[in-house]
């Protein structure tokens, strides 16, 4: 059991047997706990690097991240598999898309998974250089047949300047039976161009991996170098880091308000909320010179400092921001018209938002009280809390309405961070990361919970980094989503949870 | 109605008045380097060293196709020899004038005579991503916004290819949108452009080498506009369109 962006040596780390790990796991999420992460690792590369006995070729190690959001702990349990073991899938649907990852990218079969497709088509790591990949959208996709049904293919370019992916729906008439998604067309080789790391390209992967969420996964970055180099950014540092997870937060759920409001045809909110967004990135940019962060967080704090007058004129924008963003929003929910296109679309019930353990803002719309701001804080949040947004309705207009508590929310807590702002310095010098370690770290993007899990060599190289996107917890929240939904209803269901597909194909 | 008419008051006109008047850009915005080579200290290497993405030649040159305006050279440099200047202007029409030595950027030209005919005063582009970040797509996006009001010099992004005049390509082309792209472009009617966005579609950016990504968008169609940055800022994106179609 760790803490937020804490590390440990790798050989504290219980090795349980497949059977414990996989009835631990299950059982630990049954009584609540949720899958941060699960991945594997081959033990040939964690081990001799760490200079310990040899091992087979083909093991594969097993992480699983389990948090439980209540007690603000972190369970690490690990296993060593060869070849195949029992699937976790049939009896914990949280595990699948991280079972399918773990076939997809170790070869390590998991017996009886339902779904076991491809996620991002690329080939696997222990391949030769003259393998190909699969082609990239060839997969059995699930289909229905009788009479009037027909299906959708959408994707991979859609109509607007979005990212790509392909939506297979099943429909019978205008209403959708299923939906299937599958990506993978954003595949950039993230995860194994980190390993060797950290090193001057490092950090930059980070702020690209999603490219607006940069300030959250360098701030996932960070901390989790941090913990390895047992040190802290500074007071300062840490404020201001909240200030721009804040802001980036601010930026995109007014741009996503605006792009529901779009989406149905209600052009006032679409078109202040459109420009407003822009406020809250220039706002980003005035402490950075990004709109996006680029270049603000580093390990160790943050690279550039905000003296008085820089404050000041980021609280005259701030307030000028609500005050702009408060009167576009409520338009929303005074409008007939469009609460009734909201309400009861796109419906997940608490207990469906549990099963695939869904986070971020399409968890609390269907009622889950799961913030890491809340229930895991790290740097600021540790002192200057967040109450958590919840609605319980689980549709489009709870996904909107969580936003918009949300923006209030953080919107304040910038502006007390402004007023309080820590002084002191704005970075430390890090220590070398540990060697023969494990640090977890966990930041609570605007799309939701972000980990990162680390795990360093004998030289403190990084020897595996696993990144698990929101998005990559949210998917499948989309597809069950659009179940019993008009095929019409798509892009409003999907605007509402506005998903990133690079950071689930990293 | 009358809410909206009252918010429509509160909100006010919010247009910029580019090209009239030049935007004011956050005082640490890096934008142009300006590079003097004689501030350079004899086997200095630390610029080429710092930069992520390996856009800093011997002799100090920067390739603005791989570079992210990170700003690490200029931390780095110990003699000022690299800084970063507000100037937002920075696409060319050739890859090799992307290459930023001691002489002054070879700023885009406009389309030849026929071609701005055709797309000079209505402009169609199809926006396809191709492993991007979603930064370049975002402060792409921006520009339909009523902030920026792209329709009114005729700009405007459409659905469908056989809509479209061109491509705009954002991300370094991975190699599981090959296919998608080339499809995409393929469906656009003859005359057609190509303008690549951002240092991803440039060159492949961070990415640059890896097997997963084909090193950008001139690696697989001809391109006619290249905009640098990471992402460039919208007013980059935009001076570089209106430079193509030769309205500034």
């Amino acid at each position: 059991m760790i803490h937020n962006s804490k590390a440990i040596p790798l050989d504290t780390l219980p090795l349980v047997s497949s059977t414990v790990f996989r009835d631990a796991v299950i059982h630990a999420v049954g009584d609540g706990a949720r899958i941060s992460a699960f991945f594997g690792a081959p033990e040939q590369s964690l081990m001799s690097q760490a200079g310990h006995r040899g091992v087979a070729e083909k093991q594969i190690r097993l992480f699983a991240v389990l948090a439980y959001d209540a007690s603000a702990r972190l369970a690490i349990l690990s296993t060593l598999i060869e070849g195949s073991y029992p699937a976790l899938t049939p009896e914990c649907p949280q595990a699948h898309l991280f079972e399918r990852e773990l076939y997809e990218q170790w070869g390590v079969l998991p017996e009886g998974h339902p779904w076991l497709k491809p996620v991002r088509f690329h080939k696997q790591y222990t391949t030769g250089q003259q393998e190909l990949a699969p082609a990239i959208g060839v997969t059995d996709f699930f289909s229905i047949d009788g009479a009037e049904i027909h299906e959708v293919a959408v994707g991979p370019v859609h109509a607007g300047i979005i990212e790509p992916g392909h939506f297979r729906f099943q429909c019978h008439g205008e209403d959708v039976y299923h939906l299937e998604i599958s990506l993978g067309y954003q595949h950039r080789g993230i995860e194994p161009a980190l390993i060797g790391g950290p090193n001057k390209r490092t950090l930059h992967y980070m702020e690209t991996l999603a490219g607006d969420t940069t300030i959250g996964h360098a701030t996932a970055y960070a901390q989790a170098m941090e913990a390895l180099a047992g040190c802290m950014a500074p007071p300062r540092a840490q404020a201001l880091r909240g200030i721009a997870l804040e802001l980036e937060r601010a930026a995109n759920h007014t741009g996503d308000l605006g792009a529901l409001a779009g989406d149905i045809g209600y052009l006032p909110t679409a078109s202040y909320c459109g420009r407003i967004r822009g406020d809250f990135l220039n706002m980003t940019a005035l402490l950075c010179g990004s709109r996006f962060g680029r270049g603000l967080i580093s390990p160790g704090g943050v690279l550039f400092d905000a003296d008085e007058d820089r404050l000041t004129r980021l609280l005259e924008r701030l307030l000028q921001a609500r005050k702009d963003v408060t009167c576009a929003v409520n338009l929303l929910w005074e409008t007939p018209s469009v609460m009734a296109r909201f309400e009861n679309t796109g419906i997940i019930s608490d207990e469906v938002a549990d099963d695939l353990g869904l986070v971020g803002p399409a968890a609390r719309a269907s009622g889950c009280e799961r913030d890491i701001r809340y229930d895991f804080p790290s740097g600021m949040y540790r002192f200057a809390q967040i109450p958590v947004s919840t609605w319980g309705t689980g549709d489009v207009f709870a996904r909107a309405y969580v936003r918009w508590l949300e923006l209030q929310r953080s919107l304040a807590f910038i502006e007390a961070q402004i007023e309080l702002l820590p002084s002191g310095d704005i970075s430390n010098v890090l220590r070398n990361p540990a060697p023969n370690s494990l640090a977890v770290s966990l930041v609570e993007s605007w799309r939701g919970e972000i980990c990162h899990v680390v795990i360093t060599g004998a030289q403190g190289d990084c020897s595996q980094y696993k990144i698990v996107d929101p998005s990559f917890h949210n998917w499948m929240g989309l597809a069950i989503a659009m179940r019993n939904q008009q095929i019409s209803d798509f892009p409003l269901c999907n605007k509402s949870f506005n998903l990133s597909y690079c950071g689930h194909d990293l | 109605m009358l809410k909206e008419l009252k918010a429509s008051l509160q909100q006010g006109h919010q247009t910029t008045a580019y090209p009239k008047i030049e935007p004011v850009l956050p005082d640490r915005f890096r934008g142009l380097p300006v590079l003097d080579r004689a501030k350079c200290p004899a086997d200095c290497r630390l610029c080429l060293d710092a930069c992520p993405s390996e856009a800093i030649g011997e002799g100090l040159k920067i390739d603005l196709g791989r570079c992210l305006f990170c700003g690490a050279c200029a931390r780095v440099c110990p003699s000022g020899a690299i800084r970063f200047s507000q100037d937002y202007r920075l696409s060319v029409r050739k890859r090799e004038d992307l290459v930023l030595d001691t002489t002054a950027l070879r700023l885009a030209t406009a389309l030849d005579k026929k071609s701005k005919s055709l797309f000079g005063r209505s402009l169609k582009l199809r926006e396809v991503c191709a492993g991007g970040c979603n930064a370049c797509e975002a402060d792409t996006n921006v520009l339909s916004t009523v902030g920026w009001d792209l329709g009114r010099f005729g700009i405007q992004f459409v659905a469908s290819p056989r809509h479209a005049d061109g491509l705009l390509i954002t991300g370094p082309v991975s190699s599981n949108m090959f296919s998608a792209l080339k499809k995409t472009y393929d469906a656009v009617a003859w005359p057609k452009l190509v303008i690549a966005i951002g240092a991803c579609a440039l060159s492949g950016g961070i990415f640059r080498d890896h097997p997963e990504i084909k090193n950008g968008a001139d690696q697989v169609l001809p391109v006619d506009l290249y905009v640098p940055g990471c992402p460039p800022h919208p007013f980059t994106i935009l001076d570089g369109l209106l430079r193509l179609l030769g309205r500034i």
